[in-house]
Parts: C-alpha cells; structure tokens; sequence
C-alpha cells in the first residue's frame, strides 16, 4: 500500500495527489501538522526526510522524497498508458527533466511568495513574485508557441506527462502569492484543459474548469 | 486612509499564534497600520513593541494566542465558556493572512450561502443552496446574535460521516471577533465552537486566527486543524477577489437578498459604532 505523508495546503503534495487520482491508485494519507505546528522539522519527520519537506512516499520498502522524483517513480512504476512518463522515448524524457527541474524554479518564486502572503513565512516577497514573473513569461511564451504548432501540453507528445502535473499546482495557485496570471493567456488556457484531464482532483484554493464552450 | 476608531486601538487584539512565535522566537507584523515586533524570551515570556516608538505594549496570553493593545482597553477579551471545558479538543487553527479588510473576512464567516459554491462537498452541496429564514438580533451586551440558522452539509465537521442538516448559531462579538456554535451530530444538547479573532494589519489585509473547541468524539488535534485549513483556504480567494477589498457600509452599495441578515446587521452594527478603518463609511 503507497503512503503519503501529505499536508492539505501544500502544491507539492497537491502534484502527487493529482498523479495518484489521476493513475486511479490507492493510497493511505498520513497528515502532516506542517502550519503551525511544523511536524514536518519534528525529529521522526526528519529521520523520514532530513530536508524536512513534504510530501514523502512509501511503497512496499521503498521511501521518496521530492515531488518530482515522486511522480516519475508513480508513472514508471504505475501508469499502465506509458505515457505520463514514457520509457524509452529520449527526446521526450529529456523534455520531462528539463521541465521538472523547472518547476523546482516555480517551488522557489510562486510558492515562496505564497508562503509569505498566507503563512507569514519571513522572506523577500517581491524578489519571490518578480522570479515567478520570469519564469512565468517562459512559460507562457513557450505554450504560446506550442499552441501554434497545435500541441496542447509542456512537451512534445500530443497527451499530458509528469511535467504538467509538476508545473501546474504553484501556477495555479500563484495568486494566493500576489501573482497575477492576467499577463499569460497561453498559460490560462494550459491551466483549463489540465484542470479537463480525466482524474483531475482540486484543493483548497484551485476550482474547478468552468463549462466547456 | 480611515482612521482606527477608539473602539479598535482601546480592545484587544490577537498578533500571534503561539506555537508559531515560539517556533520562530520573533516576527514583525503589524496591526490598524502600526508596526510591531512580536518576541518571545521563553516559553511563556512574550513582548510586542510597537517599532516606531520602541514602546513595550501590553500583552494578554488566551486562546492560544498572543494578544495586544494600541490603546486602553476598555473591555477585557471576549469570555467564551466553551472554550474552558477541559473535555474538548481545544485546538488553534493556524495563522493565515489574507489580503482583504478583516471586516470582509468577518462578514463571510457569518455567511450561509456560498457554503454549496464554495465548499463545495463539504459545507454544502447543490441542489441543497437554500437558506432558510433565520433570526438576527443584537443583544444586551452588544454582541449580534444570529440564530436558528440551519443548512445541509455533505460533510459538516471532521468526524462527520454522511449529510445532515445542521444547525448553527453565529455571535459577532466586537467589529473583527466573531464565533460560531455548530451543532453536533453526538451530543446534540453541545455545541462545537470556532472562534475567529481576525487581525486587521491594514485597511486591506487581515491576518486570520482562530481558537477552536469541538466535543472529541472520534477526533484529534491534528484532524480538527486540518479540517479548519481546509475550509479556511477555500474562502481566501474568495475573499481576495472581493471588489472593492474593504466593506462598504452603505446599505445601497450592495443587493442583499433575505440570506444576507446576518450580514446586513454587522454593517449596520459597524456604522452605529462609527467603525471606518476596513470599510467604505456610508455616504
């Protein structure tokens, strides 16, 4: 049975509810008091995880840390489809990393100015949302140009991977952080067909796609 | 910029959750526009200084939180028995500001109707969107009272399993604490209660606590906290999105329908006692 030490309001988490959902998986959820309590710098939490981050997973003997290590373990191990991480296409996976590493750099602008805006995390909320804004205008230009070429999603297989799922929860969420998504129409309409994928799940602070016109 | 109203600078207001300042031993914050440096010397040695003048403030420790006062306060912190009755789990709901007036956040607490749109599954659930009629009045203390208020929820508290209807009484206490009394599904004679101390940092953002008392049947600390987060942070962007950010108190700004009463009473209650700081004051 797959665990998850998960905490309700966090993006990370989010992205590993959203896989798990989504591959239609079974998981057992160990909440983590992460505000205010701040289980996740407790000692047992931290012999779990030295970096003191959720989420974490188990399964079977096998313990992870990092969402985006987390998803691509789910898809390789779980994802029947082949296709939110496929093994053996070069091109794409090299795609995959590259965007995954880059919603580390959203974990670093988007979320740490939601941290400040709703947790009262101490720590420089303007270099936060002026880092998410470049990374933003990356993001968007790069849709822009994908959405000429008639593809919907980050890389360059006409269906969602792994990437989507880590990028997604701290762009949609950027608002809560004083992040205004209004200059970036490509990533608005990104955000409406992720939220169409069948599986899809919310959390606090995310609704749901209006009706399809 | 309105001006904080004696009512405001001479009460008590909450700056801190206190695992969270002695977690980070100091913070700055802020309250009505002055800022403060919140610390915390030991466990149970806790300070406000006001960073402008570098006075030391007055300071009470309740509810699990921090309070202060810019003023003289008249009155002593609300007294919420409940609160006191050691077979609860009497738990904080964690911090989290919201960029609004407090006054907004206060109003939507006392709201019924976006419960099936915005808590969607859990508070309530189409097609159950009624409110049904419900009685508002002010009390001899001065508190507004709200009662026989019912509504069907999905899932109306953390150990709730199944739909029901649940009743509800709502009590504003001062222009930014407020607590409600939720039925509960065990001991229906008890009630549950969620007391909201809003913090107005500003005339547009509030930092909101909370001090929570529900009867233990089949909860925890941990599951209390979670279920507050997570109806609290459907609310906030809501609450962020509301146009204009303060609370207007003139009765034409806005159309309020019957399930508005509650609402309706706060601000009127507000314009009586000449409350500016976070509003629109009528014209």
């Amino acid at each position: 049975m797959i665990t998850l030490y998960d905490y309700e309001l966090s993006g990370n988490c989010y992205k590993v509810r959203l896989l798990l959902n989504i591959l239609g998986l079974e998981w057992k959820t160990r909440r983590i008091d992460f505000h205010p309590g701040r289980e996740h710098k407790s000692d047992w939490f931290l012999r779990l995880n030295p970096l003191g981050q959720v989420p974490v997973l188990e399964d079977d003997d096998l313990g992870l840390r990092d969402a985006q290590a987390i998803l691509t373990y789910l898809a390789a191990r779980y994802d029947r489809s082949g296709r939110w991480y496929p093994a053996g296409d070069a091109r794409t996976l090299g795609e995959i990393a590259m965007w995954l590493a880059f919603a580390e750099g959203i974990t670093a602008t988007a979320s740490a100015a939601r941290l400040a805006e709703n947790f009262l995390y101490d720590l420089d909320v303007d270099a936060a949302r002026a880092g998410a804004h470049r990374l933003f205008r990356v993001l968007d230009e790069h849709l822009w140009f994908a959405e000429q070429e008639g593809r919907d999603w980050l890389c360059a297989p006409g269906h969602p991977t792994i990437a989507d799922v880590a990028c997604f929860p701290y762009v949609v969420l950027s608002e809560e952080g004083g992040v205004s998504r209004m200059p970036y129409p490509a990533i608005r309409r990104w955000t409406d067909r992720f939220k169409r994928i069948p599986g899809f799940t919310l959390m606090s602070g995310v609704f749901p796609a209006g009706a399809a016109v | 910029m309105n001006q904080a109203h004696a009512i405001l600078v001479d009460d008590w207001h909450a700056v801190a959750e206190l695992d969270f300042l002695r977690s980070r031993g100091a913070f700055a914050t802020a309250l009505l526009d002055v800022g403060l440096e919140v610390s915390c010397g030991g466990p149970d040695d806790f300070r406000v200084l006001r960073r402008d003048t570098g006075a030391p403030l007055a300071t009470r420790v309740e509810y699990g939180h921090l309070f202060t006062t810019l003023g003289e306060p008249a009155r002593d912190l609300v007294h919420f028995p409940e609160c006191h009755e050691e077979d609860r789990i009497r738990v904080t709901g964690g911090s989290i500001g919201v960029n609004v007036s407090g006054l907004r956040a206060v109003e939507n607490f006392l709201d019924m109707g976006h419960f099936p749109f915005v808590h969607t599954g859990y508070l309530g659930i189409e097609p159950h969107t009624e409110v049904e009629p419900y009685e508002v009045a002010v009390t001899e203390q001065d508190e507004i009272l709200a009662t026989a208020c019912r509504f069907f929820q999905p899932v109306a508290s953390p150990s709730a399993e199944g739909g029901m209807m649940v009743d509800y009484v709502y009590k504003v206490c001062r222009p930014y604490t407020a607590c409600l009394y939720k039925s509960n599904p065990v001991e229906p004679e008890r009630w549950d209660v969620i007391v909201l101390f809003v913090q107005p940092v500003g005339e547009e953002r509030c930092i909101a606590h909370s001090w929570l008392a529900y009867l233990p049947h089949d909860l925890d600390e941990e599951a209390t906290r979670w279920y507050m987060q997570l109806i609290f942070a459907q609310d906030k962007p809501i609450l962020e999105n509301e146009f204009p950010k303060r609370l207007p108190l003139d009765r034409r700004a806005e159309v309020p329908v019957r399930a508005d009463a509650a609402s309706l009473a706060y601000r009127r209650w507000l314009g009586a006692h000449g409350v500016t700081y976070g509003a629109i004051p009528a014209a």
